[in-house]
């Protein structure tokens, strides 16, 4: 077995942090950032299948975390469905969702995708928002604890094992997904378009295939960041967390499925350490962003493996 | 004449009030090396895009191995067994050169989304075959020294093959090469050369797109000559060259003292 290539040394190398970490992490809080850092991950793993390998756009995939997050929710809460099928239900509705709305709106390009996607998760984020009898509007609502044949996921060490797992697990599909014929077919569309035509790839159907995938990621996430905390509110499904999430794909490097953790882990991160910095917070954390851009404008990780080859040679 | 695997019957696109294309009409047998040559701007490229789905025609038909195939989209050209390669190259390329010429077999490996997640040993097994198909294909267009390049690292006379090189890997029975040896220098375009009279005789009916006048005199079997979008004759190399009306559409007319 060749250590190098990302789907065995890469995921080695992940896993070994995961294992690892809980030795540096002091208190319960810690652990609650180690978590967020996780389930922020799952999302930009997804994500950057369809932003940095398909090179498509989303400005609306909060929404979809959102959806994921209340879908749970409500089923649980205002249904009595026990929390596995809740999620799994949620996961598969949120899906379907993304199959319906892709399909015209995968229609546009650049720009004008960028707007449609922004719509779509802002009505997401409206419906949240304005359906309060359902989501308990603005102040919120509280989620059960996720449990599944009578054990109940409770604890920050509990949950922090399972999202690692299923962060893992993330990284897994998604590299095997990059290196086979499908996701071969996303990688040509976003190098030429008219090459991929050409060569028998269905554009509109790859394009679905992979907003959909998203989609499912980020419902994922948001599902099991509900359960977790045991309380969520509309600013999960808000414009600014879609953002969020999509600077964290460009920071960490776009085309590079490791480099979306480490997006998602140091833009989680950044904000806890600069805390200390008060209300100078916002400016250093935009310094640093622009700084990286500058500096690194291949995103954080496919900088440094350039740098480093580059130095090997 | 057998019968055509391409015919194109009163074929026209107009850009504006720009007829690019103009009631074109021809045949193309299998098999063979037909080449489509005329003045720049005489409508060869487009002609193309129409024949492959890049562009809709705004009339006629293309009938493609006795099937109506107008306006049918290249993903569905592709299917149906056209392959073609770009004059502004359409390489893919954050991708490696062997990834490339595999995305060409994109259509013999029908792999759903799931096991492109899962991995099951069966695509394994396919992965390992597509790229040795691919290397393979990568050698014999000449490319043996690039199989472990990334495709932006290759110079431009390789990325030419190696769109040719892509364009095969979908086995196809009907090739379009649009101005393979354009940019290169004679010595590789005589190599194109002997790559398009290797192809024709492992039974790819292949069309030429051509301004180099010994390359497409020197390989074709049968050639259209366009001029102003209209087709202006058709025939042998021997039967184009001493038409009169293709010297005066490249040299033009003696002016009348």
């Amino acid at each position: 077995m060749d250590w190098r290539t990302p789907r065995t040394g890469g995921i080695a190398s992940l896993a070994a942090v995961i294992l690892l970490l809980p030795l540096a992490l002091p208190n319960n809080y810690w652990y609650e950032v180690a978590i967020l850092i996780g389930l922020n991950a799952i999302v930009c793993v997804g994500l950057n299948l369809l932003i940095g390998y398909a090179g498509q756009i989303s400005l609306g995939h909060a929404g979809f975390f959102g959806l994921g997050a209340y879908g749970s929710a409500i089923l649980c809460t205002r249904y009595g469905w026990p929390p596995a099928a809740a999620l799994a239900a949620t996961t598969a509705g949120v899906g379907l969702l993304a199959l319906v709305v892709g399909r015209p709106i995968l229609r546009l390009k650049g720009h004008y995708l960028a707007m449609a996607t922004l719509g779509m998760g802002i009505i997401i984020s409206i419906v949240v928002v304005t359906e309060d009898q359902l989501t308990g509007g603005p102040d919120g609502m509280s989620v059960p604890a996720f449990s599944v044949l009578g054990l109940t996921l409770a604890g920050e060490r509990a949950w922090y094992w399972v999202t690692g797992a299923v962060l893992l697990a993330a990284v897994w599909i998604a590299l095997n997904l990059i290196d086979s014929p499908a996701g071969r077919a996303l990688r040509a569309l976003h190098g030429s378009e008219v090459g991929a035509g050409v060569s028998g790839i269905d554009a509109a159907r790859a394009k679905l295939g992979v907003f959909v995938i998203s989609a499912v990621f980020a419902s994922v996430a948001g599902g099991m960041a509900a359960h977790y905390s045991g309380f969520i509110t509309p600013a999960k499904a808000s414009f600014f967390h879609s953002i969020e999430l999509v600077t964290m794909v460009v920071f960490g490097g776009m085309a590079s499925t490791f480099g979306a953790v480490l997006g998602a882990a140091t833009l989680t991160l950044l904000p806890q350490l600069l805390t200390v910095l008060k209300e100078y917070e916002m400016v250093v954390f935009g310094a640093v962003m622009i700084a990286t851009m500058v500096f690194l404008p291949r995103g954080c990780l496919p900088s440094l493996m350039q740098a480093l080859a580059r130095k090997a040679r | 004449m057998k019968a055509a695997l391409l015919s194109v019957t009163a074929l026209s696109r107009a850009f504006g009030g720009v007829m690019a294309v103009d009631q074109v009409s021809f045949d193309l047998e299998a098999g063979k090396v037909n080449s489509i040559i005329g003045p720049n701007g005489a409508g060869k490229t487009t002609l193309l895009n129409l024949l492959t789905g890049i562009y809709a025609p705004s009339t006629g038909q293309v009938a493609f191995d006795g099937a109506d195939v107008t306006g049918l989209p290249p993903h569905r050209l592709a299917a149906r067994g056209m392959a073609r390669t770009f004059q502004n190259l359409q390489v893919f390329f954050n991708m490696s050169a062997l990834e490339n010429v595999m995305v060409g077999r994109h259509l013999r490996e029908r792999a759903g989304w799931l096991p492109a997640m899962l991995r099951p040993a069966g695509l394994v097994a396919g992965e390992r075959a597509s790229r040795e198909d691919a290397a393979e294909l990568m050698r014999f267009v000449g490319l043996g020294d690039f199989v472990d390049a990334q495709a932006d690292a290759l110079p431009y006379g390789a990325l030419k093959r190696l769109e040719i090189a892509r364009a095969l890997a979908s086995k196809p029975r009907l090739l379009l090469l649009d101005e393979p040896a354009a940019g290169l220098n004679p010595t590789e375009a005589r190599g194109i050369s002997g790559l398009i009279r290797r192809l024709a005789e492992s039974g790819v009916t292949v069309v030429l797109v051509e301004h180099n006048m010994r390359l497409v005199m020197g390989v074709s079997d049968h050639i259209v000559v366009l001029d102003y979008g209209r087709k202006l004759c058709e025939g042998t190399a021997d039967v184009v060259r001493n038409d009169p009306r293709v010297i005066q559409a490249y040299l033009g007319t003696a002016v009348a003292a």
